[in-house]
Parts: structure tokens; sequence; C-alpha cells
């Protein structure tokens, strides 16, 4: 019985190898970068749901989030790029590493009909997806032929988040909205006084 | 590359996202699905920018996005914290508390 794990990452080491190969092959070292960005992307996606540990799964994640962030670098979007590595990577990652501390993690074995019955639900909802999408898109509209050079729009960015006919309000409320739901989670997750000092829990219950 | 192969790769994203939220029974699974689901999101969004003329409105669409996603995580976060306290566990399906 060979084992799962090793045959999880051997086909994975084999599929990213075959799409950097494609990527070389079709466009060069643009399609290259492209093709690493995205086998990152993905495969940290894959790993994230195959793992039975909670803190690969969350790991595995970084991956996915860099890979991500090399996209929209890859797009000509660098400080979206920027702003994702280190809001993702950063921030919510390590605030996700604090949530898999509560959880022990899933021993139990894999049920390779299971595997089967997911691997065939993804591939036909990648499919209902990507043809959904397909069929939405006005390809035509688009100019794919005569693309721009990307250039770097951090400093209309900067400006054009204080512009008032711009982008101010929503600004203004992200800022608000983020005190109020930080506000609100310390508020959630702090532990009551009685959880610390047993005499203000009799007291409490008294009263 | 052209904007297909950015469609593809959000797409597979997409719906890794959605197979894990639906396979592992864990509330941090459903976390993790979450922000694969808001990444694939917003690849298309700087994708779609990028191939119809290079505007800017696609790129802060992500940028929201992206600090709605911090917002949640932080809220999600302290709820999960809070339902541990209460039910120790982390299955969403052991909180049944208002089943009877």
């Amino acid at each position: 019985m060979l084992d799962q794990q090793k045959v999880f990452y051997g086909i994975l080491g084999l599929a990213v190898l075959a799409t950097l190969g494609w990527g070389m092959s079709t466009a060069g070292p643009a399609g290259l970068a492209f093709a690493g960005a995205a086998s990152f992307t993905i495969g940290g996606a894959l790993m994230c749901l195959w793992e039975r540990s909670i803190v690969r799964s969350a790991f595995s994640l970084m991956a996915t989030f860099c890979g991500v962030g090399v996209l929209f670098i890859l797009l000509g979007a660098d400080f979206v790029g920027m702003a994702q590595i280190l809001i993702y990577v950063g921030g919510i990652l390590a605030l996700l590493l604090f949530g898999v501390m509560l959880s022990p993690p899933d021993m139990t074995e894999r049920k390779l009909v299971r595997v089967g019955g997911g691997l065939l639900t993804m591939g036909l909802g990648v499919a209902w997806v990507a043809g959904k999408v397909a069929a939405t898109v006005k390809w035509a509209a688009l100019p794919i032929d005569q693309l721009p050079e990307p250039k770097s729009h951090a400093e209309e960015i900067g400006v054009a988040f204080i512009h008032p006919e711009q982008y101010v309000v929503p600004f203004e409320l992200a800022a608000v909205l983020l005190t109020v739901a930080l506000v609100a989670a310390v508020y959630i997750a702090r532990r009551k006084m009685s959880d610390f000092v047993p005499e203000v829990a009799s007291q409490q219950e008294n009263a | 590359m052209g904007l297909g192969a950015y469609i593809a790769v959000s797409a597979i994203l997409f719906t890794l996202g959605l197979v894990t939220i639906a396979a592992r029974r864990n509330i941090l699974y459903v976390l993790f699905g979450i922000e694969m689901i808001l990444n694939a999101a917003n690849i298309n969004f700087v994708a779609f920018n990028r191939f119809n003329g290079d505007g800017m409105d696609g790129r802060m669409f992500a940028i929201f996005v992206i600090i709605l996603a911090a917002a949640e995580a932080a809220v999600a976060l302290a709820i999960v914290l809070n339902v541990y306290q209460l039910f120790s566990t982390t299955k969403p399906s052991d909180v049944d508390l208002l089943r009877e």
C-alpha cells in the first residue's frame, strides 16, 4: 500500500513541473512567471484541502496568498499585490493561526471513495464556473491584442483615496467599518472578569 | 498570458475554496475556504481591470475587498473563540443550542 501522502505530493510536484513547462513553451519567461504564481496559488489551496494537520493547512495558505500577490504584480497592479502580501500573509494568516491553537489535528484516515467524489465534484464545479464566466464575458470587446504597458498606479491610488470626486466616501466607510469590527471583535473575544477571579463570580451570583 | 488563463486560475481557486468549506468538519476550514473565495474574486477584479483598458476601478475594488477580508477574519475569529468557550468544540455541526 503506497503512502497516500507521498502519492499526493508526487502528483502535485509533477503537475507543477508540467505547468511550468507549459508556461515556458507558450509565452517564454512571462509565461514561466505566470505558471509559477498560478501553481503556487492552486497548489497551496489543494494542500490546504488535503492536509489532515490544520497547522500545515494554515501554512499552505501562505503559498496561496503569496501566489495571488504575484499574480496581481504580473497584472501590473503592484500596489494591490504588495497590500495583498502585507495584509493576508502578515495579518490574516497570523490571525487564523491563533484559531488553529483551538483545534486538535484530524488524524482519521482518508477514504479514497470520498477523495474521488471530491475530485469529480471539483472538476464539474470548475467547468461550471469557467463556463459561466466564458459565456458572460464579451471577448470581442476586449483589447487583448493592443494591451497598454503595465504602469504603476500607486500615486494615483493614493490620490484617489482622498479625492472628493473619487473614493473618499468608501475610504472613510472602510475606516469606520474597521474600527467597529475590531472593537467588536475584542469585545466578543474577551474573557469575563469572573473567569479569572472566583470572588467576583460568587458576588455576581449573590447579587 | 491572456485573460482566459487568469480566469481559469480564479475559477479553480474559487471551486477549491467551496470544496474546502463543504468537505472539512472544522469551523477554521470554513474560514480558510472563505479567504480562498475572496482571493479568487480579487484575481477576477484585477484581471478584468487590466484587460479592459487598464483603468483603476478594479484595483480599488480589490483593495476594499482586502480590507473587508481583514475585518471579517478578525470578527470570525472572535466568534470562533466564543463558540469554543461555550461548546468546547470547533465542529460546526456540534453547535446546536437552538435545536431541541
